[in-house]
């Protein structure tokens, strides 16, 4: 059947993928530590869990949400859809007819954020290493929403067509202003955020947004402007887990005052 | 065995909460924007129900495997207190991680597409394999640089914002420097590196090593691995950016 044959590829493409991890693991656990690992047995299966969990993961995608995501950034792109019929395209192309794209771009940059493996991984540790005072759901949502405004500025600049760096630069500008002023223990997270948001679920997607828009605007190059959509997407989460911070902060320090009156 | 099989079907429920967003919108757009049937329904579950089983199953498995694992290399490593090991262990795994990952594969084949295009390389077969190979070499070495330097980070206790802002004005500079065709790809090359498997390993590991380490403090110091391994391929590429067409006429 074509599915058991996809999940075999898959499987084994991702074993190939995890083969060096494991390889280096071990070796230098038996070769350097020279040590037995720990619940050998248990750390196996997880592996093992790892390896077949991903591969359904991905064939899933591959079935249900990439064609999908892929068709719709098309067809939400498409001039046809924008304008209505042929004659209705105009010559220059104004930014607020894409309204529909800026939004689906705020919302899928949200949900795929909400479903991405690696953050959840992430916010997990962040959570148990800080005694649960961070909670591993509301890092993840800054972090969505991080994304969701980073892929919608990035749709609009596409289509209004500044140059990438400017954003870049002043984002980063911000990063840093925001870095003087937030709580410092959530800093190192924050920038790691950015990293981790742009993995397995949310690149093909953002980049099938791109290069939807990017192939049907003229004047605008796929290969050029459509990579620029991952950049945007790792740079906006990092200003919000500082902001989520700051606000609890913020708030902290006004029950404290409300308190000491 | 049958606690384990409850336990494995919380978590699934778990995920139906992570999953539901992506579904909801897609099948908002589908139906209430574009007006179309959703093609393919029957595909389309059995799709969602294999990614749900499969994160559900990836998650268990971070957890009893992938977690530990690292912690105990992180603290085995402090135990022993060979720095130079540790930074052996961390340069191979940013290193093989990174030119086995497809994504990456994919990057330096379009970039080599773009270089030939833009009269940077010449447009023969050979030539382009040679340019997206050694783009591949580039970012694997970025990426187990920046492990290294933010494994030494983690030991010295420096903070991290430095390095940030160093990193970022280096980027800031190059851009200016670098031939406008590597740009977006140096960009994007940080996002792509970091794979689903290593970033929770490479979290592990910082956090491990700082909470074994006396001193440090694992939220402050455990996180900002995976932050060098986006920042170094932006700047690494950018470089060959520069390079290649002095190397490659």
């Amino acid at each position: 059947m074509e599915l058991i044959k996809h999940l075999w590829l898959v499987s084994l493409s991702t074993f190939r993928d995890v083969l060096p991890i494991v390889v280096i693991i071990f070796g230098f656990q038996y070769l350097v530590i020279r040590k037995k690992v720990p619940n050998l047995k248990r750390v196996l299966i997880g592996f093992l869990y790892v390896l077949i969990g991903l591969a359904f993961f991905l064939v899933g995608l591959d079935m249900a949400l990439f064609p999908l995501g892929e068709t719709m950034a098309r067809q939400l792109t498409d001039p046809l859809f924008i304008y209505g019929s042929l004659e209705a395209v105009p010559e220059v192309f104004a930014w607020q007819d894409y309204m529909w794209v800026y939004l689906f771009a705020f919302f899928i940059g949200l949900s795929t954020t909400i479903a991405e493996p690696a953050l959840m991984a992430v916010a997990i540790k962040a959570e148990s290493i800080s005694a649960g005072t961070l909670s591993a759901w509301g890092l993840r949502i800054a972090v969505a929403i991080g994304a969701a405004i980073g892929i919608s500025l990035g749709t609009f600049r596409i289509v209004a067509g500044t140059p990438l760096p400017y954003f870049i630069i002043a984002g980063y500008i911000i990063v840093v202003i925001q870095t003087v002023f937030a709580p410092k223990f959530i800093v190192p997270l924050a920038y790691d955020s950015g990293g981790v948001t742009t993995s397995t679920v949310t690149v093909p997607l953002v980049a099938a947004l791109g290069l939807g828009l990017a192939s049907t605007i003229p004047g605008r190059s796929p290969l050029l402007d459509g990579f620029g959509l991952i950049a945007f997407t790792a740079l906006f989460p990092m200003m919000t887990v500082m902001g989520y911070a700051m606000i609890a902060e913020w708030k902290v320090k006004r029950i404290k005052k409300g308190a000491s009156t | 065995m049958k606690e384990q099989l409850i336990a494995l079907l919380k978590s699934m429920i778990g995920c139906i909460r992570d999953l539901g967003p992506i579904i909801l919108v897609i099948a908002f757009f589908q139906a209430a924007v574009l007006r179309q049937a959703i093609p393919n329904f029957e595909n389309i579950l059995i799709g969602i129900f294999l990614v749900l089983l499969g994160l559900t199953l990836f998650i268990h498995g971070l957890k009893i495997g992938l977690f530990p694992v690292g912690e105990s290399m992180a603290y085995a490593f402090a135990k022993k207190g060979s720095v130079f090991w540790l930074l052996i262990f961390a340069f191979a795994l940013g290193f093989t991680t990174t030119i086995a990952e497809p994504a990456l594969i994919a990057v330096a084949d379009k970039a080599a597409e773009v270089a030939a295009e833009g009269n940077v390389i010449s447009d023969n077969l050979e030539v382009r394999e040679r340019y997206a190979q050694w783009l591949r070499i580039d970012v694997a070495f970025s990426v187990g640089f920046a492990i290294v330097l933010g494994v030494f980070r983690i030991l010295k206790g420096w903070p991290i914002h430095y390095f940030i802002i160093a990193g970022y004005i280096l980027v800031v500079i190059l851009t200016a420097l670098a031939p406008k065709e590597i740009i977006g790809i140096a960009y994007d090359s940080g996002g792509v590196t970091t794979s689903t498997v290593t970033v929770p390993l490479v979290a592990a590991l910082g956090v491990g090593l700082a909470s074994s380490i006396k001193g440090r403090n694992p939220m402050v110091d455990g996180f900002g691995l995976i932050a060098f391994a986006s920042l170094m391929p932006m700047i690494f590429v950018m470089v060959y950016g520069i390079i290649t067409p002095l190397l490659f006429d």
